[in-house]
């Protein structure tokens, strides 16, 4: 038993699976972008993915904002630097825990739905008579779902960008005594519009990459009930994963402009 | 085209997933308004045989003529063509369960054909009505039906485009003897009514006794008898024979580990 083949075989099924995860998104940025486009689909997937979430999006955002709040005074009064702590609180949620953070919560609510629901598809074969009815599965399906998302999470980071300063403008006046006039002024003084651009560019890119793991791994599920409850976390932990990296990658372009 | 070229004429046909074969050299053909019939054990790749005709699943080798013209690989707006030809009863109904049964019945009239949704909405009770459905169940989701009524908005939704040729992935199974049978009738009914052609796939003999012209037999990924159906009970083949009597024992044998 040569040692080096299990190195080869993994290596080789990890090329082979992101060469089918690439060949899939080629697929469907085609068909996003080529007609016949299901604007009711669309639509109904925007009331899904985007209205459906806002609770969650909201929650999280404003927690976030009120403990960034909290523990930047811990540090920052350490040196007493606590008038820096509405720029903290802004900077961090528009640039970065805004999107990264919404974008998560997404990944966990909206991308196992959606392999969940194309898995089911695909055992029950559904999507198969989809094909056997003259509708293409990646335009009825795929495209409304990656177009919807892409376009969605921009405006649920921008509502999480919002309530999240907020959480932190509550804190900083009702707990840690700033004067509210101070705090507001500092925090827009410090704002640039390239950091909530960059952050809702970040968050088309989230967007994409959720719909795309949820349509990808529901799309190809296996059989049964299990082949669907893996499809689902796969399309979560992948989601994740992709988000994190991406987040990286993004930020990185945007440093250097 | 000529009076005797096959509606659907396979020849050669080969697949394999990974390193199990599951077909090895299907040939055959179906004239137009005939009725084929496959039968064979599970697993033995009845359902990837139509599968390969529909072009849901591509051969590895092998050739599939469709009125004489060549139906594997293609793309676009051929395959678009060439599919609303074809109408696919599947075996669990495959109905959309986001839709209601009106809409499942008219989704290839509004997707493929551009049929408004009003008119869309007039011919998918018309197809209701052709499997005795009433419009009382327009309005259901596919959820709230019973496993017959699911069957039968399939079919309908099957017959709704008005395709030459019609697959039916076990149509009876999972129904009780008195639902099959009454399946067994529209399938019978819907063949005479539209002079199409049909492919069905089964395991139910009552079913193939009732709706086949010609029956094959699969096993081992290739056809080991073909017929027609009147002779099924004195086939000389041991295979059918077997087949249609239910025995464990005999040249068929079930990849089942004995006690």
């Amino acid at each position: 038993m040569n040692p080096l083949a299990p190195i080869g075989r993994t290596a080789l099924a990890f090329l082979a699976s992101t060469g089918r995860l690439v060949q899939f998104a080629a697929l469907a940025v085609m068909h996003c972008i080529l007609p016949p486009w299901y604007p009711r689909l669309v639509l109904r997937q925007i009331l899904e993915i985007g209205y459906f979430s806002l609770p969650v999006v909201g929650l999280t955002a404003v927690f976030t904002g009120m403990v960034l709040a909290l523990q930047s005074y811990t540090g920052f009064s350490r040196f007493e630097a606590e008038s820096a702590i509405a720029g903290i609180v802004v900077l961090s949620v528009t640039r970065e825990l805004g999107p990264v953070l919404a974008g998560l919560m997404v990944a966990g609510r909206v991308g196992a739905a959606i392999a969940a629901e194309l898995g089911t598809m695909r055992v029950t074969e559904q999507i198969d008579a989809l094909t056997t009815l003259s509708t293409n599965p990646y335009k009825y399906l795929v495209a409304p779902r990656v177009i919807a998302a892409t376009l969605t999470l921009p405006i649920l980071v921008a509502i999480a960008d919002v309530i999240g300063v907020l959480g932190g403008y509550v804190v900083s006046i009702g707990k840690l005594g700033f004067n509210p006039t101070v705090y507001l002024h500092s925090t827009f003084d410090i704002l640039e519009p390239m950091d909530v651009i960059s952050g809702l560019v970040k968050a088309a890119v989230f967007g994409f990459l959720i719909a795309l793991m949820g349509c990808y791994h529901g799309y190809n599920s296996q059989r049964g009930a299990q082949g669907v409850g893996t499809a689902t976390t796969y399309a979560v932990v992948s989601g994740s994963i992709l988000i994190l990296t991406f987040n990286y990658f993004v930020t990185e372009i945007f440093f250097s402009v | 085209m000529s009076q005797d070229t096959p509606k659907i004429s396979v020849a050669g046909l080969k697949k394999s997933f990974g390193s199990k074969t599951i077909l090895d050299g299907i040939d055959f053909d179906v004239a137009k308004g005939e009725s084929l019939v496959i039968i064979g054990g599970s697993g033995s790749g009845k359902s990837v045989t139509i599968k390969c005709v529909l072009g849901l699943i591509r051969p590895d080798e092998g050739t599939i003529l469709i009125d004489g013209k060549n139906a594997v690989g293609l793309r676009g707006g051929e395959r678009d063509a060439l599919m609303q030809k074809f109408g696919m009863l599947f075996q669990g109904g495959a109905l959309f369960d986001s839709l209601p049964v009106w809409e499942n019945v008219a989704f290839g009239l509004i997707q493929g054909h551009g049929v408004s949704r009003a008119d869309a909405y007039k011919q998918a009770i018309d197809n209701l009505g052709m499997v005795g459905l009433h419009e009382d169940v327009a309005d259901l989701l596919p959820a709230e039906l019973s496993g017959g009524m699911m069957k039968r908005v399939a079919l309908a939704r099957a017959i709704a485009t008005k395709p030459e040729i019609i697959f039916f992935d076990e149509p009876t199974t999972g129904l009780d003897p008195i639902m099959g049978d009454v399946i067994n009738d529209l399938i019978v009914h819907v063949r005479e009514e539209m002079g199409v052609s049909t492919i069905s796939i089964t395991h139910d003999m009552a079913s193939v006794r009732k709706i086949a012209d010609r029956v094959a037999m699969i096993y081992g990924g290739k056809l080991v008898w073909t017929g027609p159906v009147d002779d099924i009970d004195n086939s000389g083949n041991p295979y059918v024979d077997q087949f249609i009597h239910g025995r464990a024992d005999g040249p068929i044998q079930m990849d089942v580990r004995r006690p």
